[in-house]
């Protein structure tokens, strides 16, 4: 009964990440009708491109940051969501509203909302006078000022699945253990930091891992926001390997670039299995 | 502080982000219904409606484009690849959830690990499967590739399910005479009913946000799907016609999150590997 | 050491449905260990939790110490509590986990290690101070929940049915356990359970509780041997009094205090005849089951024996007798305890 499914994924997922390593290794482009081996060129070729090294920056870079913000942000969320009060539920439907919206077009969202022109981020700005209406900030044209956008938008997008992840852990934490620290003489804040956050760090470090590896491997963000640009100034791995494989034709390279995802994925694969190894023990 | 003051700001600061989370719905919402005039004034106040609203966006959208063409093609791709997805996945699910012993468990987490290999790995060799299989530009090619991550996922959420299903109600049917794939089909998938239906609405989410594979193998207009067409097709030249775009966003996102946040719990158990009940 | 009082403390957790406390009025004495005795429902663990601030009452006064303290937060009451699943803190070590109330309280670093290991001391956990909860037994777990309390120097212990989650055998080391822990520290405790064994051996005095009110409250042999009503009599002891109804009124004898007739004389014993019907054996007892002809015809009562004693054969009449000053009178209406009637 496992065999359809096995066969299916084992075929469509096993067999292109086979190809994926042998296509890396040959000179193949799109529409060619011979392939021939050519060893580590392309590893080297994409080493050796800027473009690459500030793609292969940027990933970890947006990754680490963004997810930086989504951890503070999912706490502070949690801890406040944990109990019922009046406007819960309507605060809720409001934060899982980035996460449930297709990407593309969420992005497509905030790439109006940041029109250079037409930003209303810019707009209070100026009304707040801090930024001057004759030079508005180019969000998505400048390359830092890019870059901060493209990182802002990928927090935004899996803040509410890593929050919902944690108000589940919180919920799990038995209810006599605040109890008996309220009796013992601890405070809101301490019972906080000392006793709950703790005892939810599986769980936080599950959604942690998860927004990584969404952060990590996605191009949409940076395709349609920036198209990797100005300049290449925002190019991620996924993305690079989007404009030289599929656009610049180059399947070979392309599938060179991607593979250098490889690694996080399996470091982050691995530390799934542990921390579940480590879920099961304890029950 | 006192621990209500504690709790309150707390409950501020958070009303304070769920409102920057949702701003962009909301500036969607306004953007659709205000004048392309309004819109391109820089004089105006953006936060408001400057002139009276319109529904000139929307019609444009639904007469003027091939947006509902594309709508049209994304339901029929999500529905096909929900029933495939089910029909692979469940009895997958069940019999990993019956497998006696740690290995039930190993292959079980396997399959979801199969669910973290992104599309933006395997898009390339798959772009030459495609061509091979000569299915470049049809939506044929996404109800056979979207699979590879529904699979795992429904697998994944389907094995915890039918894990909590007790096993004393299989046994008697098995008593009383019939089959494991009679127990199966008779027993264990009405039991789970409300499970699978909400794997299936899962699994058509997933198919909704997709973009990349849907980029990478179609390359006409009209047959692409909502995810794809908006941002790219919904373009005319270099401009963009906001107005248009923002009414799309929203009629694609707006069933979601209502459906979504109606299952929610059951997907953050799958979620969490069971270590949280 | 301070005084708990409860004025007509009571708690109504929706407003449509009966109160789950009505009216309960309590004083323990100085250093008493008093039980808080009930089946489930009954509002005895709604009781504790007021006193220790976890519930807010919604009427009546909460005293501690002569101090009123029903507005005040847990902290500020200066209780220490034992939960039913201990609630220890479970990545803390042992070490860390009696310190935490130290630390909460802002005791000086430099005091810790000393009342730490005083309090380690007492419960023999020395060795276990670096283990984590996960990697202790049962028994180990409420040594180390004590601690924890006692560690705080509080003025009243509250516990919340700590032993309904051991195993019967577990359980009776465990109360041992407790029951030494009381005798040395002498602190006033409140305890709660549903466990009539448990009341009894360790309660300095009993009250009993039913659907939110208090029946009776008195030492274990008082609330055994005089029993206020019906319920009472019927909680305690197993099996139950025997109750016998007649002419609107209650009579009630315990199943020991019956005997074969022919000991005694005639005028401080009623003689019943009893037609066995079963009889159980319980190794140091056995119980014979049946009914009364006579005067009393078709009331089932229980006799019991020690095993020693050779069973009645089942289906034959025995003449048994019961000493008049082990009858307890009730009214039957209200199911109070009344003053003694005449007997046939």
């Amino acid at each position: 009964m496992i065999a359809p499914a096995a066969a299916y994924v084992a075929l469509l997922v096993g067999l292109p990440v086979l190809m994926s390593l042998f296509l890396s290794v040959s000179d193949a482009r799109v529409g060619s009708e011979t392939i021939s081996f050519a060893g580590l060129t392309n590893f080297r070729s994409a080493l050796a491109t800027p473009a690459f090294r500030v793609a292969l920056r940027n990933s970890f870079l947006f990754t680490a940051a963004s997810q930086a913000l989504v951890v503070a942000g999912a706490t502070l969320l949690a801890l406040a969501l944990r109990e019922p009060f009046r406007g819960r539920g309507l605060l809720r439907l409001l934060v899982l509203l980035p996460w449930v919206a297709p990407i593309s077009l969420g992005a497509i969202g905030w790439k109006w909302l940041l029109d250079s022109l037409y930003s209303v981020v810019t707009w209070v700005l100026v009304a707040l006078s801090l930024v001057s209406a004759s030079n508005p900030p180019m969000w998505l044209g400048e390359p830092r000022l890019a870059m901060l956008s493209v990182l802002l938008v990928h927090a935004w997008r899996t803040l509410p699945f890593a929050t919902m992840i944690l108000l589940a852990g919180l919920s799990a934490i038995p209810r006599d253990i605040p109890e008996a620290a309220a009796v013992d003489g601890s405070g809101f804040w301490r019972t906080h930091f000392t006793i709950t956050l703790p005892m939810i760090r599986p769980i936080l470090l599950v959604a942690l891992l998860f927004g990584v590896v969404f952060t990590f491997t996605d191009m949409t963000a940076v395709y349609i926001l920036t198209r990797g640009g100005p300049a290449d100034a925002t190019q991620v791995l996924p993305s690079l390997a989007f404009f030289t494989g599929i656009l610049g034709g180059d399947l070979a390279q392309g599938a060179a670039i991607s593979l250098f995802l490889f690694p996080l994925l399996l470091a982050a694969a691995v530390a799934l299995l542990r921390l579940a190894r480590r879920a099961e023990d304890a029950s | 502080m006192t621990r209500r003051a504690s709790t309150t700001a707390l409950r501020v600061a958070a009303a304070g982000v769920a409102l920057l989370l949702s701003f962009p719905f909301y500036w969607m919402l306004l953007t659709t219904f205000k004048r392309t005039s309004d819109l391109y004034d820089l004089k105006n106040n953006p936060l408001l409606f400057n002139e009276a609203p319109t529904l000139e966006h929307w019609r444009f959208l639904f007469a003027d484009t091939l947006y509902p063409r594309w709508v049209v093609n994304t339901l029929a791709v999500g529905a096909a690849v929900v029933v495939i997805t089910l029909l692979l996945a469940a009895p997958a699910a069940w019999a990993l959830a019956r497998l006696t012993g740690k290995w039930g468990e190993r292959v079980g987490i396997g399959m979801f690990l199969m669910y973290l290999v992104p599309p933006t790995l395997l898009f390339i060799p798959l772009s030459r499967v495609v061509a091979l299989l000569d299915l470049q530009d049809s939506l044929w090619s996404l109800i056979v590739v979207y699979p590879t991550f529904t699979v795992p996922f429904a697998t994944w959420l389907l094995f915890g399910f039918f894990r909590s299903i007790p096993r004393d109600l299989e046994d008697a049917a098995l008593v009383d005479g019939l089959t494991r794939f009679e127990v199966f089909r008779r027993v264990v998938l009405p039991v789970s009913y409300s499970g699978l239906v909400t794997v299936a609405i899962f699994a058509f989410t997933l198919v909704l946000q997709e973009f990349v594979y849907a980029l990478t193998f179609i390359s006409s207009a009209s047959n692409q799907t909502v995810g794809v067409g908006v941002p790219i097709f919904l373009v005319r030249g270099d401009v963009y016609y906001w107005g248009e775009l923002m009414a799309a966003c929203l009629f694609a996102s707006l069933p979601v999150a209502i459906v979504y946040n109606l299952f929610l719990d059951r997907l953050v158990q799958g979620f969490t590997m069971g270590a949280v009940k | 050491m301070a005084i708990v009082e409860t004025r007509a403390l009571t708690k109504r957790f929706a407003a449509a449905d009966p109160p789950a406390v009505a009216g309960v009025d309590l004083a323990t004495r100085e250093g008493e260990f008093l039980v808080l005795l009930g089946p489930s429902g009954s509002g005895k663990t709604t009781v504790l939790r007021m006193i220790a601030g976890l519930e807010e009452p919604t009427s009546g006064e909460i005293w501690i110490g002569g101090r009123r303290v029903d507005g005040l937060s847990p902290r500020e009451r200066r209780i220490a509590m034992v939960f039913q699943s201990y609630a220890l803190y479970p990545h803390l070590t042992v070490r860390q986990n009696i310190a935490f109330p130290l630390k909460a309280q802002g005791v000086p670093r430099a005091d810790h290690a000393a009342r730490i290991a005083s309090a380690a001391g007492k419960f023999q956990l020395d060795r276990l101070l670096d283990r984590k909860p996960r990697e202790l037994s049962g028994g180990e777990r409420q040594r180390v929940a004590l601690a924890r309390a006692l560690v705080r120097e509080p003025q009243v212990f509250l516990f919340d049915e700590p032993l309904s989650n051991l195993d019967a055998k577990l359980r009776a080391s465990a109360r041992e356990e407790l029951q030494r822990f009381q005798d040395e520290i002498r602190t006033t405790a409140i305890y709660v359970t549903h466990d009539q064994i448990e009341a009894m051996a360790l309660g300095d005095r009993v009250a009993i509780m039913d659907r939110g009110r208090v029946r009776q409250i008195g030492t274990p042999t008082e609330v055994y041997d005089d029993p206020a009503d019906t319920f009472v009599a019927t909680f305690l002891g197993s099996p139950p009094m025997n109750l016998l109804e007649r002419d609107g009124r209650i009579i009630g004898f315990r199943p020991e205090h019956v005997r074969a007739a022919g000991g005694g004389t005639a005028e401080d014993s009623v003689v019943f005849r009893f037609r066995c019907e079963l009889t159980e054996y319980l190794g140091s007892e056995r119980l014979a089951f049946g009914e009364l002809d006579g005067d009393w015809a078709g009331r089932e009562v229980v006799w019991r024996m020690p095993s020693w004693q050779p069973a009645p054969e089942p289906g034959a009449q025995v003449a048994v007798a019961v000493a008049r000053d082990r009858f307890r009178y009730f009214d039957a209406a209200t199911g109070a305890r009344t003053t003694p009637v005449s007997l046939g």
